[in-house]
């Protein structure tokens, strides 16, 4: 090798040494840069929505244009009824959907199945919003409970599917072995063997779904549509959270906006509270094993 | 007699299944025969010309989608292109250099980033952040290029420009994830071999995990464009709304969901309606391939390295 | 015998993970084109030696390293020392072929230059020649440079991985368990370059395979539990070891 390069030219110049430095504080400003969002819309979301948080916001309808004080308290029924509509179909549809991809996960039926949920994942929440309006609110004539809670379970279900497959094909198959090995019947191994096994992390991909849709507003604007009074029944327009937070927000009054930030401060906190629990489930379940 | 009834059982548990199964594929193919019925009117009226006429006027009854498109899409490019380094940068410091104790905390905010609702994205975006481009951020820009027209536009604060910026905070954690996950499937062997030829830290990423895991930051940016341009609550609330094609990034415009969210609650004329719905089937079709299109090249980059 | 030029003197060099203590105070001296062959069963911490010795042991979490080795009487462990220079003077080839999968096979051989910013064309072009030539893969490769170089076989690799250490030209090549992962005809072809490589460089090289140290080393150390029990040369260790422990395990009693 002598003669083509002595060791000098190798030796690290102050230029690789520079563009070294120079990187590493990049990449580190990026993740500094990545994370001053959240810290910005938390702190002026609290400061914001702690003014209006008071006992009224929670238990008193919206006030007329105009006039101080009111509340969200029909939202907050209201976004209740819709999560709680849209979780009692979502949450059956992904659970079992996911033990099928999981446990029966092979053919034709279930890489359709597969390939709808994949993409289901994708389709934008405003256009699930089009469909449940010309499926249900075209025939039925109204705005509803029914169509929004129905938007909303659309939203969450593959998400479901998709994390109750991924801990279920975690499981080890000699489990289910041992099971059937038992003589007990293949379905009764899947529900009380290998689906109680995974109720933790199930429900982990359940709470995240939760606060997920909680947060939904696009697919609520015409299915549940909103409402400036106490929800009668589940066959008319329906008012939200989300959707009232929306409203109040490009509303020009002063007052109104106050509610917005107020509601979202709401809002953010229950969504991060599902997320916390969700989180701290896993890591409880994922710490008791070892 | 007790064997056939177990058996039976099996065959009822996994009938229900399949059964739900066909219903979610069902769910699936009837959004598209749906929004495809309710746009029918304006395929049959307008056809194609839809996608390449700009006017887009309620009261004359004209409508055309290019607008709309060309918020989307640019909206979109503004908030790839600002989450891009930043994203990248973020699954660096995540996986390569950044301090052990600070890389769970830092992920951890990051994907909180993600949980946070687009309609409060969007309320923030109204009262902070447009009023901040307004003012610091408009000005500054138009400051440095003269005479650019893409830099001017009415100082409203509201528009293509803050849309993206807002845009970018969201996708920001999804580009983020997928490239730590990119990251980390990449074997640490080639990290030691730069290691070993006398590379730099930033050589040893620039050779053994930029160099490898290019695929897949490509497809963690398409899955981010696919998310901004079917994002609707927070631009609909900061774009300014109005069927728009300027050449400043500061002038108002209009997305494809913006213009369904604003618009289909009152739309009453049949056209109007469906011309509505038309738009909403050309965003899920264009995200279905832009979404299905990064997966393909995620599930391959991620299947290559193991 | 005249007493060639002093490369490597490790003194009482200890290494381990946490609270593990793999590396047990090691001295020993590698001189100018010695071949050295680290043998001992797994886990006796030879691998861990031979990475402490481009101070690539460090880069794992937890990892720790005491005492002195000297590279030309320059401690590689004293404070201020740059291992990112260390290593332009000790190359590595490692066990499993890693050639950088986005790259071309002439990328890859460039690479350590074109990172230091050696761009001028017609030289690194001489250089990838040079250096492919020299790890025997030129006649096999000249035709594809662009291709990808995890394109070639596994033995084929690995050559390509000794050709980019070459081109940065360093002193000492380190090579852990090179062979391993490879079949018998490929291994022949390293083992045969390696021979041919020791003409120019001094080259430490961690093997499972007996055999192969005794064909191709001219000295050999022998590892147990993270201690040097004997080192001396090849031939006499296999033949007339001094120590027990040497002589059971070249017998096969462990290991």
């Amino acid at each position: 090798m002598k003669g083509i390069h002595s060791s000098f030219m190798l030796e690290l110049s102050a230029g690789r040494k520079v563009r070294n430095c120079a990187a590493q504080i990049l990449i580190s400003l990026a993740a500094l840069l990545a994370i001053v969002p959240l810290v910005f819309v938390f702190v002026h979301v609290i400061k914001s929505g702690m003014p209006a948080l008071n006992l009224a916001f929670f238990t008193s309808l919206p006030s007329p244009v105009g006039q101080s004080g009111g509340g969200m308290a029909n939202s907050l029924i209201g976004s209740l009824i819709l999560v709680v509509f849209g979780t009692v179909i979502g949450i059956p549809i992904g659970v079992f959907g996911g033990v099928f991809l999981s446990e029966y996960g092979k053919g034709k039926i279930a890489f359709f199945m597969r390939f709808s949920v994949d993409l289901l994942t994708s389709v934008p929440s405003i256009v699930v919003g089009l469909y449940i309006y010309s499926m249900v609110v075209v025939p039925t004539k109204t705005f509803s409970a029914y169509a929004g809670g129905l938007a909303l379970s659309i939203l969450m279900f593959p998400f479901v599917v998709k994390t109750t497959e991924e801990v279920l094909r975690l499981i080890p198959q000699h489990i289910r072995e041992a099971g059937l090995a038992l003589g007990i019947p293949r379905w009764r191994v899947i529900v009380s063997i290998v689906l109680k096994g995974a109720i933790p992390s199930v429900t982990t991909g359940i709470l995240l779904g939760i606060a997920r849709i909680a947060g939904e507003t696009a697919p609520l604007l015409f299915t549940a549509f909103g409402n400036r009074f106490w929800p009668h029944g589940l066959n008319e327009p329906m008012p939200s959270l989300p959707v009232q937070i929306y409203s109040y927000a490009i509303s020009p009054f002063e007052e109104w906006h106050k509610q917005a930030w107020a509601g979202a401060l709401l809002l953010m906190s229950m969504v991060f509270l599902f997320n916390l629990v969700a989180r701290l489930l896993l890591f409880r379940d994922k710490s008791g094993h070892n | 007699m007790k064997r056939r009834e177990v058996r039976w059982s099996d065959l009822l548990f996994f009938n229900s299944l399949r059964a739900l199964a066909l219903l979610i594929i069902l769910v699936f193919i009837s959004i598209f025969v749906f929004l495809y019925i309710s746009s029918a009117e304006t395929f049959n009226t307008i056809g194609w010309k839809f996608f390449i006429l700009q006017d887009w006027s309620t009261n004359g009854g004209r409508f055309g989608a290019l607008a709309f498109i060309y918020g989307t899409v640019l909206s979109s490019l503004i908030a790839i292109l600002l989450a891009t380094p930043v994203s990248v940068g973020s699954a660096l410091f995540l996986t390569e250099i950044g301090p052990r104790v600070l890389r769970r905390p830092v992920q951890m905010l990051i994907e909180l980033l993600a949980a946070i609702p687009s309609v409060v994205y969007g309320l923030w975006a109204i009262f902070v952040l447009a009023p901040f481009v307004k003012d610091h951020i408009q000005p500054v820009l138009r400051g440095m290029t003269p005479g650019l027209e893409l830099f001017q536009g009415p100082p409203f604060g509201l528009g293509l420009f803050t849309s993206g910026l807002v845009l970018a905070i969201m996708i920001t954690p999804t580009i983020t994830a997928i490239c730590v996950e990119v990251f980390r499937s990449i074997p640490l062997i080639y990290r030691e071999g730069a290691k070993a030829l006398g590379a730099t830290t930033w050589e040893t990423i620039r050779l053994a995990v930029l160099g490898p895991g290019l695929a897949g930051i490509f497809s963690a940016v398409i899955l981010g464009l696919g998310r901004a341009m079917g994002e609707t609550m927070a631009v609909t609330m900061v774009i300014g709304n109005r069927a728009d094609i300027s050449a400043s990034l500061f002038s108002p415009a209009a997305t494809m969901s913006s213009v369904i969210a604003n618009e289909y609650g009152e739309a009453s004329a049949g056209l109007h309606l469906s011309s509505l719905s038309a738009i909403g089937l050309t965003l899920l079709l264009v995200s279905m391939v832009v979404n299905g299109f990064a997966r393909v090249v995620i599930w391959r980059v991620t299947r290559g390295a193991r | 015998m005249v007493q060639k030029e002093l490369v490597l003197s490790i003194k009482d060099l200890h290494a381990g993970f946490g609270s593990a203590e793999i590396v047990k105070g090691i001295s020993m001296d590698i001189h100018r084109q010695d071949l050295v062959a680290l043998i001992g069963p797994s886990g006796c911490g030879k691998s861990t030696f031979l990475r402490c010795l481009n101070r690539l042991h460090e880069e794992t979490e937890g990892a720790w390293v005491r005492g002195k080795a000297e590279l030309f009487q320059q401690d590689l462990y004293e404070r201020g020392a740059d291992p990112v220079e260390i290593r332009s003077k000790i190359g590595m080839v490692f066990q499993k072929p890693n050639p950088f999968p986005s790259m071309s096979i002439y990328d890859n051989v460039a690479a350590g230059l074109t990172i230091r910013g050696i761009k001028k064309r017609s030289y690194v072009a001489d250089v990838v020649e040079y250096c492919l030539k020299q790890a025997a893969l030129w006649e096999e490769v000249k035709d594809k440079l662009k291709a990808p170089g995890t394109s070639l076989s596994g033995g084929q690799q690995q050559r390509l991985c000794i050709a980019r250490t070459l081109a940065i030209n360093p002193p000492v090549i380190l090579m852990d368990e090179p062979t391993s992962a490879l079949d018998p005809i490929s291994t022949a072809k390293i083992e045969e370059l390696i021979t041919e490589l020791r003409k120019q460089v001094t080259i430490i090289i961690v093997t499972h395979n007996m055999q192969q140290a005794a064909r191709i080393s001219d000295k050999t150390a022998f590892f147990l539990l993270g201690e040097l029990i004997e080192y001396g040369a090849t031939s006499e260790v296999f033949t007339t070891p001094r120590e027990k422990k040497t002589e059971s395990y070249i017998t096969g009693r462990f290991g």
